[in-house]
């Protein structure tokens, strides 16, 4: 194996420095949160949990903070059926239809989140589902939901369908053969597309800053806000417990696909 | 069904109730779909032509008003400087994590897979902590003595390009690892021992096969940030008005629906053409799948 030719060296460290492009701005975040100074200093002059202690004593983000967990476990509950009885249709039936369905389905990615925010603004103006809950969790369900199709139609792909006609034959029927036949072995990209669909609803900002008001606003909106005024420490413990949340989420995701290769 | 009997009938009346049943099935999730994404798509195009009669006003006035086609003409520079930095970074990581020893390559694709994890707003946050007057770098900079004056890093272009740039960096680099897996390493060394050197076997061989990794990265980034709003609202300074912002601003400030609706019709043509153009060349859910 031929090593350190010049070539190979200088790859390396351009591959390093852009790797630490993508990974510092998300490290900074957890000093910065546990800095006592109110300006970011480098080193931080002590470490204190203020910012964690603000957070937690001020009601307007505990509030924002219950909201974003009610929406983003509503979403879960809804999108995650939805999509398993589309991706089951999508994938069984040979209607031709179906691969209209299927790219209508993929239609909330596609379109620019912006204009989706305009519009679903425009017709919950029309409909009286401005600053609701209902709203909130409804958009949040039709964003959620091509990550369940994709994740299951993925995950059907390399089921086979004959076993649960020989379920069938055998005198269950279609939705007792499924629930014991199928969704075993689709278990895990059901679970990978829910937690994606979860992950989607606590990320989710432009269409809430639309359509969230009073009470009801997430808490990415409030972020939002207040980072257009200032830069206040209490948004780094928030980042910080947010971007934990997220990659617990995704090694119980990634934990699970490898048990099932 | 009148007629029934035969075992063809039956059959056909078998199947009648199979195919309902999958209708069924997918109807709900359809229902929502077509009721928040494709109704009020389709409200703010009719918006965007009709008001008290038929009028192209809100289209003429993205050609005529310099403050319309300017944002245009700005999103598609951003978008494509986005794209092309994205992918000269992207490329080599990518390759470095299908050449790599299967520990590295885990590592190196963690490191892409972490950020695309973490929130956009607390990315941008980070953004903005790190490129302000009294951030990080201006900080460092000026503690080593290389500048005396801050540098104005954020609230232009420039903080927006490298956020976006940072946001969207993984929608590249991942489409190009699926596909540069799939290239058989038997190819290059073939290539090698009929004499080809490294560099010769890479840009003959190895680029040419991973070219539907480009297209794939190249179409979601350029896509991706055609419609951005977060990073240039936050770190543009207001100065960096990309479409986006232009919707949103007709609607909230000057609650002026038909150009707004106008704007937006004209960014979901452009990603809808870019789409179409794509797909005869790579299927679109390949293309999406990475997201």
């Amino acid at each position: 194996m031929k090593t350190f030719s010049p070539g190979r060296i200088l790859f390396v460290a351009f591959c390093v420095l852009v790797l630490l492009y993508l990974i510092l701005p998300i490290l900074i975040i957890v000093p910065m949160s546990l800095s006592s100074a109110r300006f970011l200093t480098f080193p931080p002059p002590s470490l204190s949990l203020r910012w964690y202690q603000g957070y937690l004593d001020d009601p307007a983000w505990m509030q924002a903070t219950r909201v974003t967990l009610t929406v983003a476990l509503l979403t879960v509950a809804i999108a995650t059926p939805l999509g398993v009885a589309a991706a089951y249709a999508i994938s069984q039936s040979k209607l031709r239809i179906m691969r209209a369905i299927h790219i209508t389905l993929l239609l909330p990615l596609v379109v620019p989140i912006i204009i989706t925010a305009v519009g679903i603004f425009f017709v919950y103006a029309k409909i009286g589902l401005v600053a609701t809950m209902t709203g909130l969790v409804l958009a949040n369900v039709m964003l959620g939901l091509p990550y369940v199709v994709i994740s299951v139609v993925a995950g059907l792909r390399s089921f086979d369908a004959t076993q649960e006609m020989v379920a069938r034959s055998l005198g269950m029927n279609r939705l007792r053969s499924f629930f014991a036949v199928t969704l075993p072995q689709i278990k895990t990209s059901v679970i990978a597309g829910g937690i994606f669909a979860f992950i989607s609803a606590i990320d989710e900002t432009i269409v809430a800053l639309f359509i969230s008001g009073g009470q009801y606003q997430p808490l990415t909106k409030r972020m939002f806000t207040a980072l257009r005024d200032e830069i206040d420490p209490t948004i780094a413990a928030i980042s910080t417990l947010m971007t934990a949340v997220s990659f617990m989420l995704v090694l119980v995701v990634s934990s699970r696909q490898k048990k099932g290769a | 069904m009148a007629l029934n009997g035969t075992v063809k009938d039956i059959s056909l009346q078998h199947q009648r109730r199979e195919q309902g049943l999958m209708l069924a099935l997918a109807l709900p999730a359809l229902l929502l779909i077509l009721l928040l994404i494709v109704l009020p798509v389709g409200w703010l195009a009719w918006q965007s032509i009709y008001h008290d009669g038929f009028t192209l006003e809100n289209y003429r006035r993205i050609v005529n008003e310099a403050i319309y086609w300017r944002s245009f003409a700005l999103t598609f520079e951003i978008s494509l400087l986005v794209t092309v930095l994205a992918l000269l970074l992207g490329y080599p990581i990518a390759y470095a994590a299908s050449a790599a020893p299967k520990g590295w390559s885990i590592v190196i694709l963690a490191l892409v897979v972490l950020p695309f994890w973490t929130s956009v707003l607390v990315r941008a946050y980070a953004w903005l902590a790190l490129l302000q007057r009294t951030g990080v770098i201006n900080h460092l900079l000026q503690d080593l003595g290389i500048i005396g004056e801050p540098l104005a890093l954020v609230h232009n272009t420039f903080g927006t390009v490298v956020a976006t740039l940072h946001i969207l960096l993984p929608f590249m680099v991942l489409p190009l690892y699926a596909t540069m897996q799939t290239i058989p390493r038997d190819l290059l060394q073939a290539g090698a021992s009929l004499g080809g050197s490294p560099s010769h076997t890479f840009w003959r061989i190895f680029l040419p096969l991973s070219l539907p990794g480009v297209l794939a990265g190249s179409t979601l980034v350029f896509v991706l940030s055609l419609g951005f709003y977060i990073t240039p609202e936050l770190l543009g300074g207001g100065r960096t008005i990309m479409v986006s912002m232009l919707v949103s601003r007709n609607v909230e400030l000057y609650n002026q629906w038909g150009a707004a609706s106008a704007v937006g019709v004209v960014l979901l043509l452009g990603v809808a053409t870019i789409f179409l153009v794509v797909s005869r060349f790579i299927p679109l859910d390949r293309v999406l799948g990475q997201k």
